[in-house]
């Protein structure tokens, strides 16, 4: 058995392969914060309550008469209403999205030609808000959420046993990354949103309908940050502080990538689930604070992170 | 006094209103004042939370024609400041006489330091650490329920006598976790076994137990130790089972308890051993507390946090009607030294007694979780495997590093 600075290889592999998974779901959501903040100007620190909210509408468009009945006694729906995961897997995010356009028209809107300060307020109280009643209807236990059948069991890859869903949130995750950078830096609307993120007088004045396109836009963020919920519900229980527990990791590393960089944030999010992983096999104790002493020492480097261009 | 419009509106008020509203609690001297602290939101809140103060509130309504008392909750966040500075405001301006609960571990020794500074009395039902009674004992302190070292003992030992000798563990990364471990990897090495390694991860925060699991299934051990609690003993449980890890190795869940086997369910928890000083359907005195307990906490059966709880403020006070409301207001060191005196009866743990490092002394059980087939419904979930006797159960005096134990 081969072996690297004393940890067994397949140990090694193993760690490599989970910190890749870890940093799928940094991506996604790291990817919907710097669309968000790159086309609007919000940190949105409610992304990580939506993330949560995401992997609650999958789960409660699971079981319907669970929550209801949770609710009031006596409500109830017919069973053909409940929608397995993979009807979820499209639902859930369109439904959350809906909830962040409500958001975007109804308060954050007002905020745009505010300080970034006044939208990070305005989000943080809405995390709190959400995650609260969240908690309150739901205990803190989690709900359970099975994994689909087709899903279920491992894969042997010869040097660990890997369970077949992990490997999926990696192929759909990576797959949806990929699929966001296109639509923004290769399609005529990429093109258009980022032509509005420079001079959106302008842009409203060749006939384009700019507010509408930044609802969209933080919209779709929000939709990105709903998808990785549901993704991530049958490997973490589905449970009010699932976000909270993401969401500093996932500033760090957009801060790493440079503030609204769609690449940045994508790369950084894959390499630093590694480096976590590493962490793990090294020196656990570290794992959750390897994170930031890497955003310390890029920060030190390059102020306007990775991938992010001076101001 | 400044007299001003307010006090002068005030006391006209009540020369007016006259006798009748002198309110009679104040003519007997102020109620006691229970507060009962835990974690209200994070990974232990299903453990204690509510259900652990449904238990006080039980006792409170049985005593209730001997004793006035009154019961307050707060959430600590498992954080040790929080839960210092809520102890601190709840003696400073709240008039509490008696802490309870007060889960994680980190948190129970923050709040131990005040308790004793303030002299009141700290009954501490759900924290592990056995320091509480060792180096850290206080004339104001009882731990009821479990420690470290009795668990190690029960859990630990049973393990490595069916053949586990060599161990992995899983850490929650702070007192309650390092403790477990150190007490467990005690009684492995004394039975002839070893510790092949240990992942400690952080807590609270972490949920993917998955890189420590494929860690602990490369070292080659036969036993997987879960040296953690709650939400987090929930999630390695399901994960190990993800990853295959059930299948060669044998997980050992240090600490366990019914509401975690609930959360999991019997599909993936049956034939898991735990130990508990507690199950409501040991014997009928147990059966009938815990449907007394069911009409104020509907929800859930109780488990031994919960009823240490009950039996701790029953016990509590019993103490105060035998001294005397004052008296016990007074001094919680009094109190205590007290309730060590007397021995103590209830329906939850049996005839007990406090020694005198502070730790509540009856028999424990080493459980193993019924199959769905065995399990006849609903909480219908342990079975008994070996009942430790009171006096072999627990640390004994002699190695308890007490100051309080006079040798």
């Amino acid at each position: 058995m081969i072996s690297i600075f004393g940890v067994p290889g397949p140990l090694l592999f193993g760690q490599l392969s989970l910190g890749l998974i870890n940093g799928a779901f940094y991506a996604l959501l790291s990817l919907g914060l710097a669309v968000i903040f790159g086309m609007l100007n919000i940190i949105n620190f409610a992304h990580g309550a939506l993330f949560m909210l995401g992997a609650f509408a999958s789960w409660m468009l699971l079981v319907p008469n669970t929550w209801l009945a949770m609710i009031s006694p006596g409500l109830s729906v017919p069973d053909w209403l409940s929608l397995g995961y993979w009807p979820a897997l499209v639902v859930a995010p369109v439904l959350v999205g809906a909830f962040g356009l409500l958001l975007e028209r109804t308060v954050i809107r007002r905020l745009y030609k505010l300080d970034h300060l006044y939208g990070l307020l305005l989000t943080f109280g809405m995390a709190l808000i959400i995650e609260g009643l969240a908690r309150n209807a739901f205990g803190s236990s989690g709900m359970p959420y099975r994994t689909p059948d087709a899903l279920q069991g491992p894969v042997n890859l010869g040097f660990m046993f890997m369970p077949k869903y992990r490997l999926w949130v990696l192929l759909a995750a990576g797959g949806m990354c990929l699929l966001t950078w296109f639509l923004i830096e290769r399609t005529q609307l990429g093109a258009r949103l980022r032509a509005a993120t420079e001079n959106p007088d302008l842009v409203q004045a060749f006939g384009v309908n700019v507010p509408r396109m930044i609802s969209l836009t933080y919209a779709g963020g929000v939709a990105l940050a709903a998808f990785a919920g549901v993704l991530a519900a049958p490997i973490y229980s589905v449970n009010p502080n699932m976000g909270s527990n993401f969401i500093i990791t996932v500033f760090a590393v957009v801060v790493i990538g440079g503030m609204g960089s769609i690449l940045g944030s994508i790369v950084t999010g894959f390499g630093l689930g590694i480096v976590e992983g590493l962490t793990k096999v090294f020196y656990p104790q570290a794992s959750a604070t390897v994170i930031f002493v890497v955003m310390v020492i890029v920060l030190l480097a390059r102020p306007a992170g990775l991938f992010g261009k001076a101001a | 006094m400044n007299i001003n419009r307010r006090t002068l509106l005030g006391s006209a008020a009540a020369v007016a209103a006259g006798g009748p509203l002198v309110r009679p609690a104040r003519a007997q001297g102020k109620p006691i004042r229970i507060g009962v602290m835990n974690d209200g939101s994070g990974p232990y809140r299903d453990i204690a939370g509510l259900a652990s103060a449904a238990g006080v509130r039980l006792a409170v309504q049985e005593m209730a024609d001997a004793v006035k008392a009154e019961v307050l909750y707060a959430d600590h966040q498992n954080k040790p400041d929080v839960g210092a500075g809520i102890a601190r405001q709840w003696f400073d301006r709240d008039g509490v006489d008696l802490i309870m609960d007060v889960n994680t571990s980190s948190v129970a020794l923050a709040v131990n330091q005040v308790c004793k500074e303030k002299d009141r009395a700290y009954i501490n039902t759900g924290a592990a650490t056995a320091d509480l009674t060792g180096p850290q004992c206080t004339p104001v302190t009882i731990h009821w329920s479990y420690d470290t070292w009795m668990l190690a003992r029960s859990t630990g030992g049973a393990v490595v006598q069916a053949g586990g000798d060599s161990w992995y563990f899983l850490t929650a990364d702070y007192v309650f976790g390092q403790q477990l471990q150190r007490d467990t990897t005690g009684f492995v090495t004394r039975g002839g076994g070893k510790v092949l390694g240990a992942s400690a991860y952080p807590f609270p925060g972490t949920t993917d137990f998955s890189s420590f699991l494929i860690s602990a299934q490369a070292s080659g051990a036969k036993v997987l130790g879960l040296a953690n609690a709650g939400t987090d003993t929930v999630n390695s449980i399901k994960q190990a089972a993800e990853f295959g890890l059930t299948r060669q190795m044998k997980v050992a869940a240090l600490l366990m308890y019914l509401s975690d086997v609930h959360g999991l369910g019997l599909e993936t928890a049956q034939g898991l051993y735990m130990t508990e000083s507690f199950y409501w359907d040991l014997n009928e005195r147990t059966r009938a507390f815990a449907e007394r307990y069911r009409a104020l906490y509907p929800t859930a059966r109780p488990n031994m946090d919960n009823a240490g709880c009950y039996a701790g403020a029953l016990h509590y006070l019993k103490t105060v009607k035998d001294m005397g409301v004052a008296a016990a207001q007074a001094s919680g060191a009094a109190t205590v030294a007290r309730m060590k005196a007397m021995p103590t009866s209830d329906d939850a743990f049996g005839k007990a007694r406090i020694r005198e490092d502070g730790l509540a002394i009856f028999p424990t059980y080493l459980f193993q979780v019924k199959t769905p087939a065995e399990s006849r419904g609903p909480w219908d979930y342990l079975k008994v495997v070996v009942t430790t006797p009171a006096d072999q159960a627990w640390k004994p005096l002699a190695e308890s590093g007490c100051p309080l134990v006079r040798t």
